[in-house]
């Protein structure tokens, strides 16, 4: 039993650091009604290059940041692929995605795997605890806290998404987060009030995927390594997270709580998955579990509205006329 | 107001395809002009406005608004000068976003949109002034998402959009055709209300003749992707339905064979 604990407050922990990568994919998956696969590529980017500039010894605080700029980056290309040469955005994000499988293994200088063993990482500062042992590099401080490894990932992630929803929160408020928005919902009628809606789509790419990266750079410092397919179905998980969230905070319409369910949708999806993991599944199975999620997900609505409608038909009333 | 000089353009050009769609327009709109324009399918009225809002670049000539030339402008620019009312009522707003938030989408038109909030709160209260007078409640639904409204209340919801930061120009495309009679009275009257209100420089295209006699101090007939009849005043007050499709016949040497404008006698 406490080893199921253990992996469930790890996959806590695994889950809200991949909720930042949901929150991005809300970005252009649910405000912009694009489907965005450069993710897989964009997050795989942050964890490499946050990784490897780690190992190259830089403060892991800035290795992050510039992580994120990566991310940026791989969403201008994108978002220049779709808005500039008109490629649909579906195709766009597969090129970004295929060349960053290249890129992310220059990056980590032709090595598959960079590990971050010994290596002090955002998350490490706050590690006072190796199972039973006391950490002996870390402060006094932290040695008392005595958090474990997937303890100071979760504490990490719950500070990191709560300000992230705040700022998106906000983002998403003001005249440009709203001319977003509204590029999502109706693009003629937008252009009609003024706006230039390549930049807006530009914009919420590059957000998007500065967030992915944030996630996959964070990922690679709970994980301590980045592997250049750690990204690999990355979208279908952030997906699940979104529909999961969705489902269970169908009640909430204010929009930060929209934005927090995608955060706990990730966090429910990987204790799910621990838990069909403990119950002896093979973890290789488990993309094509979370497909079947994704696929379920979303086709329920459709089924559910096609039976009501069939149901909604009465045999016999033409006789009543 | 608005000078459009010898527009042409042409749709797939050098192709099987290719559509005259207009050739060579030329117009010239005073301020506070309200200008119906009628013709039948295929006439060039939606290519004209489309044209004028930007919607596609022009082949040649050029158009002016308050003496600035837009002819290369992209559409998004143009929208500083130039209020629009589609056909479709889906088309001009918002669905997954609240009533105010479309209104400060609008209010906002052409101006530069920053890090400021998206809708102020004293901005509030002129919204639900305006609101008040399209007499459909919607002034106590302000917060409510504008895909729950009927195309009707999308429709006027969408004129008081268009003049809510008076533009130089106001486009409506058939902007009632789309509504049942009832409705589409109501937001014809609503047009020109806010028209002479604010006495806009307005082109309305109608397949509705009897409102393009009705509405409006100018009236102009379009045949073939050309401006074939135009008439102010006075005389456009005389005119009858017959009138027009006498009209029709005799400046474009065919019947006026279309069945919309047949039935709007």
């Amino acid at each position: 039993m406490s080893n199921l604990l253990t992996s469930l407050l790890g996959a806590t922990g695994q889950g809200i650091l991949w909720g930042i990568m949901a929150l991005g994919v809300y970005i252009t998956y649910k405000l912009l009604d694009i489907a965005d696969l450069t993710v897989d590529g964009s997050f795989a980017l942050g964890g490499c290059t946050c990784a490897t500039l780690i190992l190259m010894g830089v403060n892991p605080v800035l290795a992050t940041i510039i992580a994120v700029g990566a991310g940026l980056l791989a969403g201008f290309v994108t978002g220049v692929l779709h808005t500039v040469f008109d490629i649909p955005a579906i195709l766009a994000g597969i090129l970004t995605q295929i060349s960053l499988w290249s890129i992310n293994l220059r990056i980590q200088g032709g090595r598959s795997n960079v590990p971050l063993l010994n290596t002090e990482t955002i998350i490490s500062k706050f590690v006072g605890r190796s199972g039973n042992t006391v950490v002996a590099t870390a402060s006094p401080f932290i040695q008392k806290l005595g958090l474990t490894q997937s303890q100071a990932s979760l504490i990490v992630g719950i500070v990191i998404v709560v300000i992230l929803v705040a700022v998106m929160y906000w983002f998403f408020g003001t005249e440009i987060g709203s001319a977003l928005r509204a590029t999502g919902n109706n693009e003629a009628m937008i252009r009609a009030l003024g706006v230039n809606t390549n930049r807006t789509k530009l914009l919420a790419l590059m957000l998007s995927n500065g967030l992915v990266a944030l996630s996959g750079a964070f990922v690679a410092q709970m994980q301590k390594y980045a592997d250049i397919g750690m990204g690999q179905g990355a979208i279908v998980i952030a997906l699940a997270a979104i529909i999961i969230g969705e489902v269970l905070m169908k009640r909430f319409i204010n929009f930060g709580a929209k934005l927090a369910s995608a955060a706990i949708g990730a966090v429910i999806y990987f204790i799910i998955r621990a838990i069909v993991l403990y119950l002896g599944l093979n973890a290789n199975d488990m993309k094509l579990i979370s497909a079947i999620i994704v696929a379920l997900a979303l086709s329920i609505p459709t089924v559910s509205q096609k039976l009501a409608i069939k149901n909604a038909y009465t045999e016999g009333d033409e006789d009543n006329a | 107001m608005l000078d459009i000089k010898n527009v042409r353009k042409t749709f797939n050009k050098g192709t099987i395809n290719e559509k005259k769609a207009l050739n060579g327009i030329n117009l010239h709109l005073n301020e506070g002009d309200f200008v119906t324009v009628i013709g039948g399918n295929g006439a060039g009225k939606s290519t004209m406005l489309n044209m004028i809002a930007g919607v596609y670049p022009i082949d040649s000539g050029k158009i002016e608004i308050a003496g600035v030339n837009i002819s290369r402008e992209p559409e998004y620019k143009r929208a500083k000068y130039i209020g629009r009312v589609f056909q479709d009522p889906m088309m001009g707003t918002a669905a997954g976003m609240e009533i105010q938030e479309n209104l400060a989408l609008a209010l906002r038109r052409g101006e530069r949109r920053g890090l400021g909030w998206g809708i102020k709160s004293d901005e509030k209260e002129g919204y639900r002034e305006s609101l008040k007078r399209l007499g459909l409640g919607l002034e106590d639904r302000m917060t409510s998402k504008v895909g729950l409204l009927s195309g009707g209340q999308r429709q006027a919801l969408t004129l008081l959009m268009a003049t809510l930061k008076k533009p130089k120009l106001l486009l409506l495309d058939e902007h009632t055709a789309a509504l049942d009679p009832k409705t589409a009275a109501k937001v014809l009257a609503l047009t020109e209300e806010l028209v002479a209100e604010s006495n806009l420089t307005t082109l309305m295209v109608t397949h509705n003749m009897k409102d393009a006699i009705a509405i409006g101090n100018r009236l102009i007939m379009m045949n073939d992707g050309r401006i074939i009849y135009d008439v102010a005043g006075e005389e456009k007050k005389k005119l009858t339905v017959d009138d027009l499709l006498r009209k029709f016949a005799e400046a474009s040497g065919e019947e006026f064979a279309n069945d919309r404008m047949m039935l709007a006698k």
